[in-house]
This record gives structure tokens, C-alpha cells and sequence, in this order.
């Protein structure tokens, strides 16, 4: 572990009224590693990325993101950060590159840079040949495809990725799972990525992190995890195995 | 600032290519249009072989025509323009799950709200200008009357107003599309508000003056007046009686006063004979100036009533 940690936070709480949604969350995402951030529903990722996000202030706790506390300078740190929340929503009545456009002049971009990376994240998500339609008619996984294009506008060190393969069928979320590898070896971009598809987090992910119930029960290497849980070796596991066990004792 | 700039720009692009506001936009100036063609006729009857008085060209505004003045129309539907626009301004995005993603971009979440009102702002703004372009054309060709520097001076400054009081109803509608995630609901809400503040507010007031001062069977001034002022107060309630005591003076200049009633003496009956002369513009407008300024003050209070209610919002909830 000599590289630096990207994303770190320490004891990151947040209470919603009376329910605490995230109970002293401590881990860290290194450069340049996809981790995998699994639990059941409502267990409270979307919580974190919020707040990693700057979008949620936390009760109580500290999250630093490329060494940016994201509470004390939101707009820094969203400006570094590529999300796709979970079921994310567009403009129906844009195209692809409108969409794209908007989300360039968000972010500030000059006109030409603006067209270039719009151009060269059309390609990477492979929408480069549907760009005359409407969002509207999109297929729902043309839309998230469409989702990582707008977050690669910002050419992020960190991507966030909420549940991106929700919904897909099964070429479509093969589809995603292989172009978020791809981002994460060509672009060098560090991916955290939540997701119920334990088989397909297994085949990409570098670490897990399970959390269940706002607290994060197991953090780390998946064989690390699987020895220390059912004690076996390399590749006699599923990830499913672990989640399942870290489930029942919970 | 980049994002205020992006969402207004794209918010204005909205607008125009949207088809609620052309429906919105042909069915005003059509109503405008014939509303200036009667008046035109009416006054080129009313004028012919008579000295031209003065600020003729007011009157294109203010007359009545077949069934009611440009001014009065601006007053009661003119809010629809502004509940229009805004209904579902924040609570589309919010169920299309657009909002997460736009705040989840480098701005401040205040360009969001911001950006829109603008957007929403020059939009009622050109739409008022060209009616009121549109009708100024059509009085030139019809009337044959150029106006004078002051009518111009006159009917900036209404426009000015009518464009403060639709924004004030564009800030109740983002109001409701900040507080009910339903769209349906919102837009309800916010017609209701305007059919309550525009024509019950007015009758209620007259019941609250009628039981404030009790019929003793004596109809002296003294309980008539009361009565009226109690009424008149009560009435300034609604924004819209608000908008009318504004412009009053200001596109009718002969109106002294934005009171209905005016119990005068003797000296004072002299007095208005003397000066029966038009309202000079800013004696106009020191007439109506609290009015303008109460309601700039409502508009400023329902945005920023809306904005810190966005601001405290939490994320989940968006």
C-alpha cells in the first residue's frame, strides 16, 4: 500500500432525523484500484457517496477526497469527481451532444476542449452512431452509457458510480462492467462503484468494502476477505460466499 | 458564475421551444391584439372632429374596449403566465432525477434556483415587451397618434411594473415546485393561490368591511368612509389590487389618486377644478411609489422564501 489514498474517511456519520443512515465509516480507496462498495438497500452508499460528494453534510466525522475535504469545499471536489447516481435522469427532449453540452458549460469548459472531449467520450461509450436521436428513445442502457459519457466531460481522477448496471440486461450490463475496466486501465481512473452483481464485482473490482446497516463490516482484498471468512484459497470462492456469510452474522 | 450562466441559457432555451409557452404566448397576444383593435376603434369614433387630449395614446391601455382594458387583463391573467412557467420547475427535475446530477456539477447549488427565476424573468419580459410593442404599433396605425416622450416614459415604467408583478407569481409557483414533489399538486396550489388572492380576497373584503363597521341605520360620511377604507386595506391583500393601485396613476394619468373614493369639501372641489390637468409623471409616480415598493418587497420575499427553503433541503430528499 505505498500508493496514496484517493478517497479516505474517518468515523464519516450521518444521522437523518432519528435513523442513522452511516455509522462511523472508516475506509479508503487507493489510486487507480476499482472498489467495490456492496450492502443491501439502504444500507447507506448513496449516503456516503453523497457526502463524499460534498452534497450531504455529515453529523459528525471527517471524509477527505484527493486530500479535499469535500463539507469545507464542495465545488472543488464535485469538480473532480465523476458521479452517475443511480437511476439517473436526463433531458428527454435533448440529444446526446446537447446533453454533453450542458454539462461541459457546467463545468466552465472552453468551447473547444468542450467539442473535443465530447466527441472523444461519445466514442468511449460507443453512442458516437445514435447521436441524432432524442434521450427520450434511449434504451436504458444507451442512457447509462450516456450517463458515463457526461461523467467523463469532466475527465475525473475518481469516478463515483451508483449502481450503474441497475436495470440492464445481461449484454448491457457485460457492456458496462467492460467499460468501466477499460476507464480504469486507460484513463488511470480510480472507481468506486457500488453494485448488487456480486459475480461482476468479483470480476473487476480490486477491494470490497461490504457495509450493512451504515456500518462497514469487511474492507479489503477479496482473497483476504475470503480466507479470513470461509478460509479457503485463491479462486475457490465466490464473493457471494463472503457477502452472504458477513449477511447472516449481521 | 459559469453555472448560472449554463442553466439560464438553457432554461431560456427551454422556454421558448417549449409548447406551453407558444399556447401561452399566442393566446395573450391574441387576446391583446383584439383588445387594442376595439379600443382603437372606440377611441378613432370618440375623437373624430374633436381636439386631440392628451395622452390619447395612454388610453389604448387603459380603455375599455368590449370587455375589458389591457391593464385589467394583465392584472387577472397575467399571474397565469408566471404560475405557468414555474409549476414544475425543481420538481420535474426531481422526478426525472436530473437535479442530483446537476448539483452533483462544480456550481453552487443557488445557481440552480437562480438561474431559473432569470430565465423565468426575461422570459415574462420579452413577452411583455412585444405585446406591448405590438399594441403600440397597432395604436400608431390605428389612431394615427404618436406618443409623446412621457406616454413613452409612462408605459416603460408600467411595463417595468407588470414585469415585477408576474415575477412576483413566478416566485409563488417556484415556491410551490420547490415544497411539493407531486407536479400535479403544485400546479393546483398555485392556481388556487391566484383564484383565492384574485377575486375572493376582493369580495372578502368588503364582508370583513361590512362587519367591521356595523349598519346603524344612519348612512353618514363618517361610516361610509370607514367602511371604504377598511375595504381598501383589507383588499391591498391580494397582489393584484396591489399591481392596480401601482400602475393606476402611472398608464392613467388624469387619475389623481389610486383611492375609488374621495370625499372632497368645497376647497377641495375648487382645487380639482383648477388643476383638472393630467398628473404630472412624477407626481404619478410619488402617488403609486409605496405600492411599487410593497410590491417589489412581496416578490423579494417569496424568492428568497424559496431559495432558503432549496438551500436547507436535503440531497435525499431532492
Amino acid at each position: 500500500m505505498n500508493k496514496q489514498p484517493i478517497v479516505e474517511t474517518e468515523d464519516l456519520t450521518k444521522i437523518y432525523n432519528v435513523q442513522v443512515a452511516v455509522d462511523h465509516l472508516s475506509f479508503s480507496v487507493v489510486e487507480g484500484e476499482i472498489f467495490g462498495f456492496l450492502g443491501p438497500n439502504g444500507a447507506g452508499k448513496t449516503t456516503t457517496l453523497l457526502m463524499l460528494l460534498g452534497l450531504t453534510e455529515p453529523t459528525s466525522g471527517r471524509a477527505r477526497v484527493l486530500g479535499i475535504d469535500p463539507t469545507r469545499d464542495p465545488i472543488k471536489v464535485k469538480g473532480l469527481i465523476g458521479y452517475l447516481p443511480e437511476n439517473t435522469g436526463f433531458y428527454n427532449d435533448l440529444d446526446a451532444r446537447q446533453t454533453l453540452r450542458f454539462v461541459a458549460d457546467l463545468n466552465g469548459l472552453p468551447r473547444d476542449v468542450a467539442v473535443e472531449r465530447i466527441e472523444n467520450a461519445l466514442k468511449t461509450v460507443g453512442l458516437e452512431n445514435e447521436t441524432e436521436k432524442k434521450v427520450g428513445v434511449y434504451s436504458r442502457g444507451m442512457r447509462q452509457r450516456l450517463g458515463i459519457a457526461e461523467l467523463l466531460i469532466k475527465e475525473p481522477k475518481v469516478a463515483f458510480l451508483d449502481e450503474p448496471t441497475l436495470g440492464l440486461d445481461p449484454d448491457a450490463t457485460n457492456r458496462m462492467i467492460e467499460l468501466i475496466a477499460t476507464l480504469s486501465k486507460k484513463k488511470k481512473m480510480t472507481v468506486l462503484l457500488s453494485s448488487h452483481l456480486l459475480h461482476l464485482v468479483q470480476r473487476i473490482c480490486h477491494r470490497v468494502g461490504i457495509m450493512i446497516k451504515g456500518k462497514m463490516v469487511a474492507h479489503g482484498p477479496m482473497d483476504q476477505l475470503a480466507k479470513e471468512k470461509l478460509g479457503l484459497g485463491k479462486e475457490k470462492y465466490t464473493l457471494e460466499e463472503i457477502y452472504m456469510k458477513y449477511f447472516q452474522e449481521v | 458564475m459559469h453555472g448560472i450562466k449554463a442553466i439560464f441559457k438553457k432554461e431560456l432555451t427551454d422556454h421558448f421551444s417549449s409548447y406551453r409557452f407558444m399556447i401561452l404566448f399566442a393566446l395573450i397576444a391574441m387576446v391583446s391584439l383584439i383588445t387594442a383593435y376595439m379600443v382603437g376603434l372606440n377611441i378613432k369614433q370618440e375623437l373624430e372632429g374633436i381636439a386631440k387630449p392628451r395622452f390619447v395614446f395612454l388610453m389604448l391601455f387603459t380603455s375599455t374596449g368590449a370587455l375589458f382594458s389591457l391593464v385589467q387583463f394583465v392584472a387577472f391573467f397575467g399571474p397565469l403566465i408566471g404560475l405557468i412557467l414555474g409549476f414544475d420547475m425543481i420538481n420535474r427535475e426531481k422526478n426525472e432525477g436530473t437535479l442530483s446530477k446537476l448539483l452533483s456539477q462544480p456550481i453552487y447549488r443557488d445557481s440552480v434556483i437562480n438561474g431559473k427565476f432569470l430565465a423565468g424573468v426575461v422570459t415574462i419580459s420579452i413577452m411583455m415587451v412585444s405585446i406591448v410593442l405590438v399594441i403600440t404599433g397597432l395604436g400608431l396605425k390605428m389612431v394615427g397618434v404618436i406618443p409623446g416622450v412621457e406616454e413613452i416614459w409612462r408605459i416603460l415604467i408600467y411595463l417595468v411594473i407588470s414585469i415585477i408583478y408576474i415575477s412576483f407569481w413566478l416566485g409563488v409557483a417556484i415556491l410551490f415546485s420547490i415544497t411539493f414533489r407531486s407536479i400535479a399538486t403544485s400546479a393546483l396550489a398555485a392556481v388556487a393561490v391566484w383564484i383565492f388572492f384574485s377575486f375572493f380576497v376582493t369580495l372578502g373584503a368588503s364582508i370583513v368591511a361590512n362587519a367591521l363597521t356595523p349598519d346603524v341605520g344612519d348612512s353618514s360620511p363618517e361610516s361610509v368612509v370607514r367602511q371604504a377604507k377598511i375595504q381598501q386595506a383589507f383588499a391591498l391583500v391580494s397582489p393584484m389590487e396591489l399591481y392596480t393601485n401601482a400602475t393606476a396613476t402611472i398608464i392613467d394619468p388624469t387619475r389623481k389618486t389610486t383611492r375609488s373614493i374621495v370625499l372632497m369639501g368645497p376647497m377641495e372641489k375648487l382645487s380639482l377644478t383648477r388643476f383638472s390637468g393630467p398628473l404630472p409623471l412624477s407626481q404619478s409616480i410619488l402617488v403609486v411609489f409605496p405600492y411599487i415598493i410593497f410590491l417589489i418587497a412581496i416578490t423579494v420575499v417569496c424568492f428568497a422564501v424559496s431559495y432558503t427553503v432549496f438551500m436547507r433541503q436535503e440531497i435525499r430528499s431532492l
